[in-house]
């Protein structure tokens, strides 16, 4: 079965590097942009991965994945979380929110490949 | 037949020989052979200046008049010396360890050093013992005038009032030359008080011999004077014998009260004190002393009544018998027993009145009027002897004055019953200090003063009679016919008597205040320090043991002085009072004088109550307790008096604290948007690095690719590092313009040409956009003088704006160019949905991007940049509300640009 995973990213041209790797890693890929619709875009998905960005257009990663850990059906949700800030702070508040991968960008393409197969065995 | 003339030679004869014996005493007292001078009989001898002419001829007088009550007089000091012992050898104790002067200083002292209390006690104790010099004058007028009525034909007698004024002058000389020859420091008069010793003698022997006559050579021994006694009962108006429990009281407290508070007790009681051993002796001797003196009193009284014709004066029958049986010897004698109670009592009341005259209030007056250095000359001296010789004189007019205007005819008694009850009012005051920590000053003052005034309404000021101060009515019916203020009957306390009456209340009143106005009011630290050195004086003084101290002492001294005051300071000191006694070296007799001196000089640099627990330390007076500690303590506290000017510091302190907060505040606040600006700047930066490196570890990785996908990246990856240099020179540009390191180039163009420049640099975003500009360049014809260059970036930054965030459907953008007040207006207005309120004030800000701008390629530093270089330019760009598009408004001074570079 095909493994999902939902990148939530405004930037294009990351969105479409992340895109191109995944799929010719076998992946659905299914993208979002836009921080305020996030959450709906993930519960309608449910992927079996979430990539989430932290500097989002009109809400921030954090808000929106401390929204989905009080959903049921995304309380557990692996997500890999890419942040260009990548300050202590920003390591801390993502692990208080039980991210499961945590990356700085820029990011090398094999950690982010490996690191989903991790959270999600294929 | 004695002359009167006789009589006046025998005076000065006497006279001459007190003075010879008081200056041999002050002789002998210098050469330190003072064993008989410190001995207690002399001391208790010099007691008896209690028995003053108001005893000697009074006390007969009294019996003849009220029979055994006068017995109440010797009664009250004698219950005093015997039972209340151990709080004279407080006082005693009290008096030497504070060297007290005068019963005035005492109250002072133990008050915290208070002058008021000084200067109430010392009017009080002038006011009441008015009265008393009134009554020894008198006296002694009434037995010269005695002598008088005996004199032989053709001698003229000068009339009392001016014999009582001869007499005042002789006793202010006589006062003078005695107790003001020299000034000592401890006011101790070695001379005074042996003459009053001879005097006392003389007393005694005098009323002893006419008692022996009277008993003996005229009454028939005891059993014949027994009957008399009866017979004098019998005959006398009714009741007038009969004794009274409330008059027996009170006047036996009376007396009691007055004996620790008269001033000239208290001088010889207490000031004049050589050693507890003195006290010893004499609270026996001294009650024996006074038996003898009341031994004959009745039986002259009775017998003069019996053989002397009806209406002779009683208060001089003592004088009279003797005269009667013409016994000239004895009457002599009897006369100079007279005299002698009379001026022992003038002399040493006028010297110990004078003592607190002029040590409380002339001497204040006079310093403070003289400036400072009065006290440190050696004039003080001279000058506190006039005021002594003035006081004498001024206490001696008084008694005469009180004697001409209460007309000389009241009963001797009763005279000295006012100055008794005036004088005891300070005894609570007096007694209260020494048994009780919790009297403060203002108790003190409050009952002084309530007693005091109560005193002189009920008692003192009716004395002067109806033609007095009081007015019969005023007497009779109350001030203004108020019943219950009436002088006798206060409150409408009837039936008593006048001066059991005033004795009550003004005591009770007096005791009242003081307790009250003590409970209430918060003692000064130095009241506290001096509360407890006086109530606990038993405990940590010892009795004195002769002035002699060692040479150890001396030592120890200058060792504390030189850590005190410092090395040289100590020695100059020690050195100099070492040569003024007449000794080599550095080390002095540590002699009162020179204690005081060292006292003072450490006062100077560590505070009176620490110098004084110093030596005291040292010499082993004073034991310093726990209370003198903490009374250090507070002395350390009285510093922060000082700290006035540490308070204003500290203001001066928290205004600046207050300044570096608000500094600190912006500091932080600073430092918070620096990391905003960093954290950003990171952001800025990692974003298009992170689609680089992804997209070249794409193409590096090859394999599955196309050609054409290959392409797009390696497109995006170049675009991206477009956008990185972009962003970098924009930081730099702003970075530079925001430090103020610009080189600007001012130069004269027309607006027109400007604006072209800007159109055409962004003539490919406006193709690509599809952006309609309108302009009116009818209007752009203005030359302008400024750096056009940095002005075109600006208008370049607003197309580019336009372009890439009008979401028109058809971007449009209006350029409109005004001139007012020679300041040119260009607004940029497009079609678009503008700003959104909550977000115009931020837009200037760096980063401030509102939406997402990756495709437009900007970093969010152009508005930022456009504020600095308007600033730079000295104009200004503002975001224009209500155009429903967004809108921006460049403004341009014309008339003067600002100088480039630094400004």
């Amino acid at each position: 079965m095909t493994r999902q995973v939902l990148i939530i990213e405004d930037e294009p041209n990351i969105v479409e590097a992340i895109s191109f790797i995944l799929s010719r890693d076998g992946w659905a890929v299914a993208t979002h942009a836009d921080g305020k619709t996030a959450v709906d875009a993930v519960l309608n998905a449910v992927p079996d991965v979430l990539v989430l960005d932290v500097m989002l257009p009109g809400r921030s990663g954090y808000d929106i994945l401390q929204e989905l850990r009080g959903h049921d059906l995304t309380r557990r949700l692996p997500v890999l979380m890419l942040t260009a800030r990548g300050q202590r702070t920003d390591r801390e508040q993502a692990a208080r929110l039980g991210v499961n991968c945590f990356m700085t960008k820029p990011f090398s393409n094999a950690d982010v490949i490996r690191s989903l197969n991790e959270l999600v065995p294929g | 037949m004695l002359s009167f003339n006789t009589l006046v030679a025998v005076c000065l004869i006497y006279v001459m020989i007190l003075f010879l014996v008081a200056f041999v005493a002050d002789r002998s007292a210098a050469r330190n052979k003072n064993r008989l001078l410190s001995s207690p009989l002399i001391y208790t001898l010099s007691l008896s200046v209690y028995c003053t002419a108001w005893t000697f001829y009074g006390a007969v007088g009294y019996a003849a008049r009220s029979g055994l009550e006068f017995v109440t007089i010797y009664l009250g000091p004698t219950l005093v010396m015997i039972g209340w012992w151990w709080f004279l050898r407080k006082l005693v104790r009290v008096g030497r360890s504070q060297r007290v002067t005068s019963i005035a200083d005492l109250l002072s002292s133990r008050y915290g050093k208070s002058n008021l209390l000084g200067v109430i006690v010392t009017l009080i104790a002038v006011v009441g013992s008015t009265p008393y010099i009134a009554l020894q004058l008198q006296s002694v007028t009434l037995s010269f005038s005695v002598f008088a009525r005996h004199r032989a034909a053709g001698q003229e007698f000068l009339g009392l009032e001016a014999t009582a004024l001869w007499v005042a002058g002789g006793l202010a000389l006589f006062t003078i030359l005695f107790g003001t020859r020299n000034l000592d420091v401890n006011e101790r008069h070695h001379g005074v008080v042996t003459a009053i010793a001879v005097e006392a003698i003389v007393k005694l022997v005098a009323l002893l011999a006419v008692g022996v006559f009277v008993v003996w050579g005229v009454g028939g021994g005891p059993a014949g004077i027994a009957a008399s006694v009866q017979d004098a009962m019998h005959a006398a108006p009714d009741g007038a014998w009969r004794l009274t429990g409330g008059r027996w009281i009170g006047l036996t407290f009376l007396s009691a009260a007055a004996f620790l508070t008269l001033p000239r007790m208290f001088h010889v009681l207490v000031v004049e004190n050589l050693g507890e051993r003195q006290l010893f002796v004499a609270s026996w001797a001294f009650p024996t002393y006074l038996f003898l003196m009341s031994l004959f009193v009745l039986p002259i009284a009775v017998v003069g009544l019996g053989t002397l014709q009806q209406g002779a004066n009683p208060d001089l029958f003592v004088l009279t018998i003797p005269l009667h049986f013409e016994r000239d010897g004895l009457a002599m004698l009897s006369f100079l027993g007279g005299f002698s109670s009379a001026t022992s009592m003038v002399i040493v009341a006028s010297i110990a009145l004078a003592t607190m005259l002029s040590n409380h209030i002339i001497m204040p007056i006079w310093l403070s009027i003289r400036s400072q250095e009065a006290t440190v000359s050696g004039d003080v001296r001279q000058i506190l002897l006039i005021a002594r010789r003035l006081s004498i004189i001024g206490v001696l007019v008084l008694g005469y004055l009180y004697y001409r205007i209460s007309g000389g005819g009241s009963a001797l008694a009763a005279i000295g019953m006012i100055s008794f009850c005036g004088v005891a009012q300070i005894l609570p005051a007096m007694a209260g200090g020494l048994l009780w920590r919790g009297a403060s000053r203002n108790g003190a003052a409050a009952g002084l003063l309530v007693g005091f005034t109560l005193w002189a309404y009920t008692l003192f000021l009716p004395s002067f009679g109806d033609a007095g101060a009081m007015s019969a009515s005023f007497l009779a019916d109350g001030p203004f016919g108020i019943a219950w203020l009436k002088p006798h009957a206060l409150f409408g306390v009837t039936g008593m008597d006048p001066v059991v009456h005033a004795i009550f209340w003004s005591m009770t009143l007096n005791t009242f205040a003081f307790v009250g106005v003590s409970l209430l009011s918060l003692p000064s630290p130095l009241e506290r320090l001096q509360g407890a050195q006086f109530v606990n004086v038993l405990d940590h003084t010892r009795p004195a043991q002769g002035a002699s101290f060692s040479a150890a002492a001396a030592e120890d001294l200058l060792i504390m002085a030189q850590r005190t005051i410092g090395a040289d300071a100590a020695q100059t000191l020690f050195q100099n009072q070492a040569r003024a006694q007449g000794k080599e070296g550095y080390l002095p007799d540590t002699t009162p004088d020179f204690i005081a001196r060292l006292e003072r000089a450490l006062s100077g640099s560590v505070g009176a109550a620490t110098a004084h627990a110093m030596i005291a330390q040292i010499m082993g007076g004073t034991t310093v307790s726990v209370d003198d500690l903490m009374a250090v303590a507070d002395e350390t506290q009285q510093m922060l008096v000082y700290s006035s000017q540490l308070e204003e510091k500290q203001k001066e302190l928290t205004t600046t604290a207050r300044q570096l907060s608000v500094a600190n505040e912006k500091l932080t606040q600073l430092s918070i948007q620096k990391d905003a600006f960093l954290s950003q700047i990171s952001h800025e930066l990692r974003t298009p690095m992170t689609s680089i490196r992804a997209f070249s570890e794409i193409l590096r990785d090859g394999g599955a690719e196309d050609a054409e996908a290959a392409g797009r990246h390696a497109g995006i990856i170049h675009a991206e590092a477009l956008r990185l240099t972009r962003l970098l020179d924009d930081l730099l540009d702003l970075s530079v313009l925001e430090h103020g390191q610009v080189q600007l180039n001012p130069q004269r163009e027309m607006l027109s040409n400007v604006l072209d420049r800007a159109v055409a640099a962004t003539q490919s975003l406006i193709m690509s956009e599809d952006l309609r500009i309108h302009r009116d360049p009818s209007r752009e014809q203005i030359v302008i003088s400024t750096d056009t260059d940095r002005l075109a970036q600006v208008f370049i930054n607003l197309i580019a704006n336009t372009a890439k965030y009008n979401d028109a459907k058809f971007k449009r953008l209006t350029i409109r160019v005004r001139v007012r007040d020679d300041v040119l207006r260009i607004d940029f207005v497009d079609n678009g949905s503008g700003i959104p309120i909550e977000s115009q004030a931020m837009i200037f800000e760096k980063f401030s991007r509102l939406t997402d701008t990756s495709a437009a390629g900007g970093a969010g530093l152009g508005l930022a940049i456009c504020r600095e270089v308007m600033d730079r330019l000295g104009g200004s760009i503002t975001y224009l509300p209500g155009q429903r598009g967004a809108a921006f408004r460049v403004t341009l001074p014309l008339k003067k640009m600002p100088r480039g570079g630094e400004t």
